[in-house]
């Protein structure tokens, strides 16, 4: 080795080695001193993790679910509809948000000043106000206004009462809406809420795309005779969408989190479910480990499936 | 690495060596909490503070209630101040998590006594005597024409999550083979605000809860709380399990104030009480229950005439009860259950002896 006369602590091949080593021994350290004091603490409170309690009846109900659930079906079923409600509710917040944010973000770009600023005003009010505060005054100041019975709001297919949003064909039937598909104004609620503030944030994403695009290719597409529709759609947007997926991404993400505002407008997601089941059986370290979990691994496949998209947009050099 | 193994193992055994509570100098009793009180100088009590007539925050920002006075009494009996207490608001799904991480030393807010919450393997509690005996109840508007629990079925009932109440209403629909939509939230305000806003046709807590929040109705007199009963209630304060020697010290300051009413002591005549007691030495049961001899306040690690600073301080159960909550407050509530052993009621204090 060319380095065999130096003295070891100049080597420069084992020095970085030496350093990475230390540190990872410090980091192994700190985790199981956090793991040994956990354990020994718990099990001094007579808490030490047991799982034996998801099998035990729940003994309370849920008011909405895919999944059928009543109070004799045991705690894991419990936590599965409210992981269902949750999910239901990010699925259709995902769709909704982006097509809201989309129409948003290209809408600052319009050559309506109307329309350009009626943007700028949305996403600003939008971004500055809490979420919690959003969902609270779209559950207590819009959804629970809404009449009900016949003076509901009747749009074809669509009736908005206080009862319930019903979709389909609904009809009144001794005062009481009966359609094909009801969903509650609590999850009326936490979908708009969670829509209209994810969506001021993705338009700002989709702008930033957008903008990112130079504006020679406006031009270009200008001078073959594009409109600034089919500029936008065929030019403007493939290109910008290697901008936007990125940014799309942590949005995503920050909306799978919000849903669990929901108990604030009473809809019984997952951490509704959760904080319950903890009141009940007072498993806090399990129930909230459950709830870590689940969210994280609604998390990461989001992130895994906008990676994939990511990587298909990007540009390919050949 | 052993070594470093034998460290990681070491090092929260020694934490823990160093965190672990000192007998104290006088060698009475050993209780972390308390001498952590007494260090700090004042009592932190975990209360609802939007329940009027049990814990209520006034408009010049000062608590009232009867849960309210079960903390200024226990502190009383500390330091012989009551206003020697900083109040934490608790929501219903806050506070054990408040009275676990000792957030608060103690926690009264219209807590029902049950297992599971007293046992070690569940919320691990430590529950003082029941300080008001009540049920759980189910109110509607008049106007919803609503009679029986029956009348419920397939209606959406408000109730707040993380109570028992929740689970009672689950429990009586399904005895009663009665669907029902519960509508879960996660505080008393946007419970009663839903129900308010005609989302639920009824709501269900705690009979006095209900007749608590209707006094800050728009119209009280719109809404009845039927006469079912679901439930057992017995409200309780609480501490943790884990120091008894602190849950010693407020369960007899709680007994303290129902001794005190049955054997007539009042906040005006406490001092002349104790005027009695000391001027005669054959009145022995007295003496030592106002600590004029022996030493019950020792033993529990508080000055010996603690039972005197509580009563002084906020009056026996029986005036506490008028005062908050009895019929000369706006709640309007009979005494009910909550009467002395004597007159056919349940509160009943063990003998100071």
């Amino acid at each position: 080795m060319a380095t065999a006369g130096l003295p070891w602590w100049r080597n420069r091949r084992l020095i970085p080695w030496l350093v990475q080593a230390g540190v990872g021994l410090a980091v192994l350290v700190l985790v199981a001193f956090l793991v040994t004091n956990l354990v020994r603490n718990l099990t001094a409170a007579g808490l030490l993790l047991s799982w034996s309690w998801l099998d035990n009846p729940a003994g309370f109900d849920i008011a909405e679910t895919w999944l059928p659930f009543d109070a004799g079906l045991p705690y894991w079923r419990g936590l599965l509809a409210g992981l269902v409600n949750t999910l239901r509710v990010v699925v259709l917040g995902l769709v909704g948000s982006t097509l809201l944010g989309t129409l948003a973000g290209t809408a600052s770009f319009s050559g309506n000043a109307l329309l350009r600023s009626l943007a700028r005003v949305y996403v600003e009010v939008i971004r500055n106000v809490p979420l919690l505060l959003q969902l609270v005054f779209w559950y207590f100041v819009v959804f629970l206004q809404l009449p009900n019975g016949s003076a509901a709001i009747q749009i074809p297919g669509l009736v908005l009462a206080k009862s319930g949003l019903y979709l389909g064909q609904p009809e009144l039937v001794n005062g009481v809406w009966q359609a094909s598909m009801r969903v509650s104004v609590e999850f009326g609620a936490l979908l708009t809420g969670l829509v209209v503030y994810t969506g001021a944030f993705i338009a700002e994403v989709v702008r930033g795309g957008v903008a990112a695009v130079p504006a020679g290719q406006w031009e270009a597409a200008r001078s073959l005779g594009f409109s600034p529709l089919q500029t936008l759609r065929s030019i403007v947007l493939p290109q910008a969408l290697r901008a936007i997926v990125p940014g799309l991404n942590s949005q995503y993400i920050s909306l799978a989190k919000n849903s669990s505002l929901a108990v604030a407008c009473g809809y019984t997601d997952l951490y509704s479910v959760a904080e319950t089941t903890l009141n009940q059986t007072g498993r806090a370290v399990e129930v909230v480990l459950i709830l870590l979990g689940s969210y994280l691994v609604i998390d990461l496949t989001i992130s895994a499936l906008m990676n994939g998209l990511n990587q298909l947009v990007q540009l390919k050099e050949r | 690495m052993a070594l470093l193994r034998r460290l990681a193992a070491a090092l929260p055994l020694l934490a823990s060596l160093a965190l672990v509570g000192c007998a104290s100098d006088d060698g009475t009793i050993q209780s972390q909490k308390l001498s952590a009180i007494k260090a700090r100088g004042s009592l932190i009590c975990g209360v609802d503070g939007k329940s009027p007539g049990f814990s209520f925050v006034g408009p010049d920002g000062s608590y009232s209630g009867l849960d309210v006075d079960v903390c200024k009494a226990v502190a009383a009996a500390l330091f012989g101040d009551p206003t020697k207490v900083d109040f934490r608001d608790l929501n219903s799904s806050e506070r054990f998590a408040a009275l676990a991480s000792g957030e608060v030393d103690l926690l009264s807010r219209n807590t029902t006594y049950t297992l599971s919450r007293d046992a070690a393997g569940g919320n691990g509690l430590s529950f003082a005597p029941t300080v008001f005996y009540d049920g759980q109840g189910v109110m509607v508007p008049n106007a919803s024409g609503i009679k029986t629990l029956k009348d419920l079925a397939g209606k959406p009932i408000c109730v707040e999550t993380g109570t028992t109440t929740e689970l009672n209403l689950a429990d009586r629909m399904r005895e009663l083979n009665t669907a029902y939509t519960p509508l879960k939230f996660q505080t008393g305000d946007q419970t009663y605000a839903a129900y308010l806003q005609g989302r639920c046709v009824a709501v269900t807590s705690d009979r006095s809860q209900l007749a608590a929040k209707r006094t800050s109705f728009p119209d009280p007199a719109a809404h009845t709380v039927l006469p079912d009963v679901l439930s057992k209630e017995p409200l309780s304060p609480a501490t943790v399990n884990a120091d008894p020697a602190w849950a010693d010290a407020v369960r007899w300051t709680v007994y303290a104030l129902m001794q005190a009413e049955e054997i007539g002591i009042t906040q005006a005549n406490v001092d002349a009480k104790v005027a009695e007691a000391k001027a005669s030495t054959n009145l022995a049961d007295l003496r030592r229950f106002l600590g004029v001899e022996g030493d019950f306040g020792q033993q529990l690690g508080l000055p010996a005439n603690f039972v005197v600073q509580v009563v002084k301080a906020v009056g026996n159960y029986g005036e506490i009860f008028e005062r908050n909550v009895g019929t000369g407050s706006p709640l309007k509530i009979e005494r009910g259950l909550n009467r002395q052993w004597k007159q056919g009621g349940l509160i009943y204090s063990p003998p100071f002896r």
